[in-house]
């Protein structure tokens, strides 16, 4: 029961409300670092990283320090200063323990610092934990890994899409952002088809 | 009361992160190469590749590290292996000079178009449909994906032909990247003969689709003293290790097809 409940909540993560695709969140990431597969899969290994990492800490903090003392509103300037710390301790720790995976995450970790797709991620969670008493710690860290698995699938589909633009004959109009926010939003509608699954 | 207790939270959540910050910066930190952050600076940073490392602190590291030898970087040239080998203490070496080189001949007076093409002006577009307008399905397009990845301009297209400018190319292979058709090499500068053809049909068939190629008639052949050259898929092959530059090869040659590096 519960196994099930675990990867429906994965794959509910991924598809039905894909973060960049369905929420838009992180957009700016989602633009600017997609032009090509291997720096888009760099970047959305990094985001999985934070995004389970943040949730892992956050989620503690929440509900046995804000909540405790009634500080709820205070939720997200909070989750900013500690992600942003973690961001740069993992950065630290990884400079000096696993050189490889620094020297290949370590020019997108900083960008992830703000990222608003990290941030909604450990937002909304709690709000799913107020609709639903089930819905525990473990819980919010499955969806937070599909998260970001639901981004990497954004991005190396969207990267893929933006590789056959190169090779278009696009009006003088829309060459450059102007076609690629369009093939993001047909992107979007694409994976609205999945909103009847779950 | 609620203000005070939230700032006295905030202000203690910053405390403790930047508490842990700065002891894990000092306890974890990295040394920094100082002898690759110099290196780095001497090379030119123009990040181009043409050493085989990934850009110029790809270099720097494996310079420090004696992985790597000095004179490597081509657009650098003598002046900046000079540097790199006072900073490093070794003997001063001079830089291997590297240029790209088409080749192919075919330009619009010696080729002819079979197909009329109107898509988009890209050598990667165009030979998508029956390998390129060109009469000779191994030759230059002339619609310059090259020209477009370099970054010195030193290639242009002259009767839709790519010739690279060999004063101002630097040897990075950008432009050999670029190529749908892998014409381009990168090539030592040094005196020695070049094959400026690709085409590798039949020498009736190089023949009927221009009037530049190599048909593989072994004059070359027969005229070189050193044996260095061979033919190798109905084209002249001349092996760079042989190859002194004598220069009687390109007399021989009836299609002007053989060219001197640095002659």
């Amino acid at each position: 029961m519960r196994a099930s409940h675990l990867v429906s909540i994965f794959l509910a993560a991924i598809l039905t409300e894909n973060y960049t695709l369905n929420k838009f969140l992180g957009i700016c990431p989602f633009l600017g670092v997609s032009k090509k597969l291997n720096t888009a899969v760099g970047m959305s290994s990094a985001v999985i990283f934070v995004m389970v990492l943040a949730t892992a800490v956050t989620w503690p903090v929440y509900f046995y320090l804000l909540l405790s003392k009634g500080l709820e509103y205070m939720q997200t300037l909070v989750y900013i200063l500690i992600i942003a710390g973690l961001v740069q301790l993992v950065e630290i720790v990884l400079k000096k323990y696993m050189p490889s995976l620094y020297n290949s995450l370590g020019i997108y970790l900083p960008l992830i610092t703000t990222n608003c797709a990290v941030l909604g991620v450990t937002l909304l969670v709690v709000e799913r934990q107020q609709a639903d008493a089930n819905y525990g710690y473990i819980e919010a860290l499955v969806n937070a890994f599909g998260a970001g698995v639901g981004f990497l699938v954004s991005m190396v589909i969207f990267s893929g899409v933006r590789s056959r633009i190169e090779n278009c004959d696009i009006p003088e109009s829309l060459k450059g952002l102007p076609i690629t926010l369009i093939a993001a939003s047909l992107v979007a509608v694409s994976f609205l088809g999945f909103s009847g699954i779950a | 009361m609620d203000i005070v207790s939230a700032i006295l939270l905030v202000s203690a959540i910053g405390l403790v992160v930047a508490v842990v910050l700065v002891i894990a910066s000092t306890v974890m930190a990295v040394p920094v190469d100082e002898k690759a952050k110099r290196l780095e600076e001497a090379l030119p940073g123009a990040n181009c590749g043409a050493c085989g490392f990934s850009g110029c602190s790809g270099y720097a590291k494996a310079l420090s590290c004696g992985e790597a030898r000095v004179g490597l970087c081509s657009p650098g040239g003598d002046e900046v292996a000079m540097e790199l080998s006072t900073i490093l203490g070794v003997d001063a070496v001079k830089a291997d000079k590297r240029v790209a080189i088409v080749r192919c001949r075919g330009n619009s007076d010696a080729s002819e178009r079979k197909t009329e093409y109107t898509g988009i002006k890209s050598c990667a577009s165009a030979i998508q449909i029956y390998n390129g307008a060109t009469s000779c399905s191994y030759g230059c397009i002339g619609y310059g994906d090259c020209v477009a990845a370099c970054s010195k301009n030193a290639i242009k297209i002259c009767s839709s032909l790519a010739v690279v400018d060999q004063n101002i190319c630097m040897g990075c292979g950008e432009c050999a990247n670029a190529c749908p058709k892998h014409l381009i090499s990168i090539v030592p500068v040094k005196k020695r003969a070049v094959v400026l053809c690709s085409s590798c049909d039949k020498g009736s068939d190089t023949r009927k689709a221009c009037t530049a190629g190599c048909i593989a008639c072994k004059k070359c052949v027969k005229a070189c003293e050193q044996g260095a050259i061979e033919i190798v898929n109905f084209k002249a092959h001349i092996d760079p290790e042989k190859c002194t530059g004598c220069g009687k090869c390109v007399d021989e040659c009836n299609f002007s097809c053989i060219f001197m590096v640095n002659g």
